[in-house]
């Protein structure tokens, strides 16, 4: 949050697009909050598009064009394609689902609170001093994002690179033995090797 | 105020081709297909060749009732429709149609991800339509959209990439300033790739398993009427326009001509585009339906393959001619 309101003028006198950071923030935060709430199984994913869409406006908002389009390419594109074909394959009602629950979900808001804290803080932390001006040449254009990646960020790249190899890698191996103990539905390794390819392109 | 109604202007001219274009491509496709199985088609409304045809049969879907049927989830149902045409809108924004910045509604720096983004966020209202309606034929099409659009990305997205890669940029203006007529045959298997992929994407025959109207009725679609069905078919035929425009500016070079490209290169992206959209209806004449293991066995078989190796090839080239 600090990032947006990190213009010279300092925090009291924001500009329209600071107000459009924080609103879109709120709606995003509203819809995150909806998503692990609905009872709804399918509305839930769908309250993820939201959240995720919301994710990539701030994105825009911030100047950073090549990561709010990925961003959409890969979670809305994909990530949530391939969750409501899971869920359409296996159980999606229509309507409300009591069932729909789960006895951890105070230990799941008190690791989510925790998780939360500790970004927030390493990311004021680490960006305290930077500043985004967003009214000049953009800061996240797709040839800075790609020189800073590939000059500054080369080993993190490359290791993830090899992080997502090893889930494909093992998708693979699981889809097989999977099929050789039972005669399972082809698609699901199909789908299952498609998510880990694209996870291997990004 | 100069600057509020060029905006003004730029939206007004790219609504008035996504309202009209898609029109046009469906009484082509009706007067094509026609005569490609040696019949007429219509040919009475408005007299010329049945011209007419097609304000008479959005008359009738107007005029039809809104049913929704009652086990529908019914705000996903009713939402359904504009999720799917919408992307469209925002995709056209963004091709540009002849040189210079007067001939695109936005330039935009990622141009290439951000339309690829926007058209795979349109498949969400096919899925929305299928399991909203509450019908088991709607839900296995919505299945059957999932499964080929999980396919068919990966390999549409490499080969743009492959054309990125060329032009040593994401912009869509960009890559039509950085081209040259021999990329032509330099990209063309990226070119094959893209265009079969995003035909899949489109689920326009042959890969029109998700709608297989003699298996599951109309798929997704099964149990809307009237305006509804209307707007899933106008996102039908302006996701032609789209991707034929786009395999237009990555791969066949846009504006680009043997000659007069510099007044009329606009003339040539349309002409281009519109022969790449009589390919698409040529097709559905043509081939039968690909089965579902067909489907998926094209795309990890020979597309993703191919774009691979497309990319490997535009690597090499790039590398040498530096």
């Amino acid at each position: 949050m600090s990032l947006a309101a990190a213009a010279p003028h300092g925090f009291l006198s924001p500009n329209g697009v600071e107000i459009a950071f924080l609103l879109v923030g709120l709606v995003t935060f509203g819809a995150a909050l909806v998503t692990v709430t609905t009872r709804q199984l399918v509305h839930a994913a769908l309250w993820l598009v939201v959240t995720l869409g919301g994710l990539a406006v701030e994105y825009l908002l911030l100047t950073a064009e090549f990561i709010a389009w990925v961003q959409v390419l890969i979670y809305v594109g994909s990530v949530v394609v391939l969750l409501l074909f899971g869920l359409m394959l296996t159980r999606a009602p229509i309507g409300r689902s009591p069932d729909a629950d789960s006895g951890n979900r105070w230990a799941a808001l008190a690791v989510a609170l925790a998780a939360a804290a500790a970004l927030v803080w390493v990311v004021v932390d680490a960006f305290r001093t930077t500043w985004i001006d967003l009214h000049g040449p953009a800061a996240g254009s797709t040839e800075v994002t790609g020189a800073s990646l590939f000059q500054n960020w080369v080993l993190p790249f490359e290791a993830l690179s090899v992080l997502l190899l090893a889930a494909l890698v093992g998708a693979i191996v699981l889809s097989r033995k999977a099929k050789a103990e039972t005669t399972g539905t082809p698609t699901v390794p199909d789908a299952r090797r498609g998510r880990a390819e694209k996870e291997g392109a990004r | 105020m100069n600057g509020a109604l060029d905006v003004a202007l730029r939206l007004l001219v790219v609504f008035v081709v996504f309202l009209t274009f898609p029109l046009i491509v469906g009484q082509t496709e009706h007067k094509v297909m026609a005569h490609m199985q040696g019949r007429l088609g219509p040919m009475y409304a408005g007299g010329f060749h049945g011209w007419a045809q097609l304000i008479a049969d959005g008359v009738k879907f107007a005029q039809k009732e809104d049913v929704v049927p009652t086990g529908a989830d019914r705000r996903i149902f009713q939402l359904a429709p504009a999720v799917a045409l919408l992307p469209y809108l925002l995709v056209l924004l963004a091709i540009p149609i002849g040189p210079g910045e007067g001939a695109v509604g936005q330039v935009l720096d990622a141009g290439v991800f951000f339309v690829l983004a926007v058209m795979g966020v349109g498949v969400l209202g096919s899925l929305m339509a299928g399991w909203a309606s509450a019908n088991k034929f709607s839900l296995l099409g919505g299945l059957r959209t999932a499964a080929q659009l999980l396919a068919y990305e990966l390999p549409m997205l490499l080969a743009a990439a492959s054309v990125a890669m060329a032009a040593g940029t994401v912009s869509l203006p960009g890559i039509l300033d950085a081209f040259h007529w021999w990329w032509l045959p330099w990209q063309i298997v990226g070119a094959f790739v893209f265009f079969v992929a995003g035909l899949a994407e489109l689920q326009r025959p042959p890969f029109d398993m998700p709608v297989a109207d003699s298996e599951i009725i109309f798929g997704a679609y099964t149990e809307y009427t009237g305006l509804r069905f209307a707007l899933f078919l106008l996102a039908e035929y302006a996701g032609i326009i789209v991707l034929c425009g786009l395999t237009t500016v990555l791969f066949l070079g846009g504006w680009h001509g043997p000659w007069g490209a510099d007044g009329l290169g606009w003339l040539w992206t349309l002409l281009k585009t519109a022969i790449l959209a009589f390919v698409v209806i040529w097709l559905r004449v043509t081939y039968p339906r690909l089965r579902e293991d067909q489907l998926q066995k094209l795309s990890w078989t020979l597309l993703v393959p191919l774009s691979l190796a497309q990319i490997a090839l535009t690597g090499i080239v790039k590398v040498v001619i530096q």
